[in-house]
């Protein structure tokens, strides 16, 4: 079963919109509230860097029996070093954004903790693929 | 693991007062209720006794119900657990000492006000709350509705909650001990408590994480404003002189059932107080999604202005809070005039005053086997693509998707929308009687009866 949301580059009064409705189809399905947790976090997290960083996105959620994975694409300004993004505290974040409480620099390592399978492409310029995979 | 047991409700329909309006069904906060031959059916794995429906019914059709108010007499020391509210029921004119002496005349042997435990509680909740090792937010457990909304709808957040006994059970825990203690039968002590909820009701009846409640009987605040009342009006009380235990509570006690009660007694730190249950529960949204982060603790209750606005209150609800407040301030400026006695018992109610752990049980699952859930929620989604997201309620559902959901779980059809029906009929392929049959058996004969606008000028 797949979903679909699209997401607009700037719009932080809606971001989280699409972990709300992740988080209902999986407690409709009867997941178990921790692995819920587990990804509706991480989602956020991943939701909140498109509106932070991209122009815009879209959100693709395939639900199997025993897997949810989501795969966030936007057209954005890439990143430049994946490693280094993953490292904890590591920040592009411009003022207005860490004003509003985001870009602390650690996005990526609370997904990586929320997730079984993690996997981030980017090519500067054009945009970024995050993949989310967790398992019930 | 789940909590699957159905759980006691202290709200019961009245079905020959009820007229099936579905206004119950429209502000249920979780989807508890829908409408079957004109009448509603209340699916009572969902239902957390909040009671919004028992406000919005326009016919009181829902009536919560108490135990018989005669059983008072069948203990040789009937004692009354009155929430501190309940004088504040009265207009000003009416002094404290007036009301206890009506509750004596009632044939009560002893009054005592539930908010006495709080000195005692509010130790174990700071205690809980600056443990380093608890879920953070800490979310209060006073509110019973509160604790099956967070069960129901929010199950990922009750390892959140402060699993401390509320102050009623606290004080009828005191109580009993200490009448043992003087050498009194267990069985001759009958404490019975005023309930301003129905949720306080249900909690007693079927515990949520507790084994057995202290209370033997339970009276509905409205139903024992009326009799006090009553007796004052009356005047065939004697009045009392000697001094009370109404006198005993102190300005937090006394502040605690309103909002902000919990949070002002606490040390520094982002403590809120929310009121409200629609209210409560958008707020909960944002902290499962982890959103809203770095809160130490949720004061969260179901009603409007807390337990002032409690269903069974019979007063006005802004204007109980004003009293009590005005209460607490002169309570504030004496020197309390009588000690409170419960305080020799602090040991032994802090050795028990935890309680076991709150389990979930999730209410919104389509099915206990993933895959057959999964293929429901499909077909649900499919369905309610077609539905013309009106939440008009004609299908006896609160809103499109909750006969989507019904439907994929076999427990209703499509053609019960309105809408499906009028595009159907222009194809040809439902007749108008067939329609007016479906209507039928979700509103019941009565409201599409031919016959009822006859001798009606429709001109």
């Amino acid at each position: 079963m797949d979903f679909e949301y699209q997401i607009e580059g700037g719009d932080f009064t809606n971001a989280g919109a699409t972990s709300s409705a992740v988080k209902k189809i999986l407690k409709q399905l009867g997941v178990n509230p921790e692995i819920i947790k587990r990804t509706v976090v991480a989602l956020y997290e991943a939701e909140v860097n498109i509106v932070a960083h991209a122009y815009r996105g879209s959100i693709i959620v395939n639900l199997e029996d025993h897997k949810i994975s989501i795969k966030l694409i936007d057209e954005g300004p890439g990143i430049e070093d994946i490693e280094k993004a993953m490292e904890q505290g590591y920040s592009t974040a411009s003022q207005k954004v860490r004003e509003m409480g985001f870009g602390a620099g650690m996005g990526f390592s609370n997904m990586k903790t929320n997730t079984d399978s993690l996997i981030v492409n980017s090519s500067p310029g054009i945009g970024t693929t995050v993949e989310i995979i967790n398992y019930f | 693991m789940t909590q699957v047991e159905s759980f006691h409700h202290a709200l019961k329909f009245k079905y020959d007062l009820c007229i099936g309006c579905s206004h119950c069904t429209g502000v249920c906060p979780t989807g508890a209720i829908h409408v079957e031959e004109g009448k509603p059916i209340l699916d009572s794995n969902r239902c957390i006794d909040c009671g919004r429906c028992y406000l919005a019914c326009p016919v009181s059709a829902i009536y919560i119900e108490q135990d018989d108010f005669q059983t008072i007499y069948n203990y040789k020391f009937p004692i009354l657990l009155l929430p501190s509210i309940f004088s504040a029921q009265f207009p000003e004119r009416i002094n404290q000492r007036a009301i206890l002496s009506a509750i004596y005349h009632l044939g009560f042997k002893y009054v005592y006000e539930v908010e006495k435990s709080i000195d005692v509680l509010k130790d174990a909740m700071i205690h809980a709350i600056t443990d380093d090792n608890k879920e953070k937010p800490v979310i209060s457990t006073y509110c019973p509705a509160i604790v099956r909304l967070i069960q129901v709808k929010f199950p990922s957040l009750v390892n959140n909650l402060l699993l401390v006994k509320p102050p009623l059970d606290l004080t009828s825990l005191y109580i009993k001990k200490a009448f043992i203690e003087q050498g009194i039968a267990e069985e001759d002590i009958g404490i019975f408590y005023v309930s301003p909820c129905a949720a306080k009701i249900a909690a007693i009846k079927s515990p949520v994480g507790d084994k057995k409640s202290h209370i033997n009987g339970i009276i509905n605040m409205n139903f024992f404003y009326n009799k006090v009342f009553r007796i004052i009006k009356q005047g065939i009380y004697e009045l009392r002189k000697e001094e009370s235990d109404f006198d005993s509570l102190s300005r937090n006690n006394l502040l605690w059932s309103l909002t902000e009660g919990e949070i002002n007694l606490l040390p520094e730190g982002r403590n809120l107080a929310i009121d409200e249950v629609h209210n409560v529960s958008d707020f909960l949204e944002k902290i499962e999604n982890e959103d809203i982060t770095d809160i130490d603790f949720l004061e969260l209750r179901a009603c409007d202005e807390s337990c002032a606005g409690g269903i069974l209150c019979p007063g006005n609800r802004f204007l109980i809070a004003e009293r009590q407040k005005k209460r607490a301030k002169k309570s504030n400026h004496r020197v309390s005039k009588k000690e409170n006695e419960l305080l020799k018992y602090k040991d032994y109610l802090l050795d028990h005053i935890g309680v076991g752990k709150v389990l979930p049980r999730s209410m919104d699952k389509l099915d206990d086997d993933i895959s057959v859930a999964m293929r429901k929620m499909k077909k649900s989604f499919e369905l309610n693509s077609y539905l013309p997201q009106v939440d008009c309620r004609i299908c006896g559902y609160q809103t499109c998707k909750d006969l989507s959901d019904a439907i994929a779980n076999n427990q209703a059809d499509l053609k019960q929308c309105i809408f499906i029906q009028r595009i159907l009929e222009q194809t040809d392929k439902l007749t108008q009687a067939e329609a007016i049959k479906i209507n039928k058996q979700i509103w019941g004969d009565k409201k599409f009866d031919k016959n009822t606008l006859k001798g009606m000028n429709l001109e």
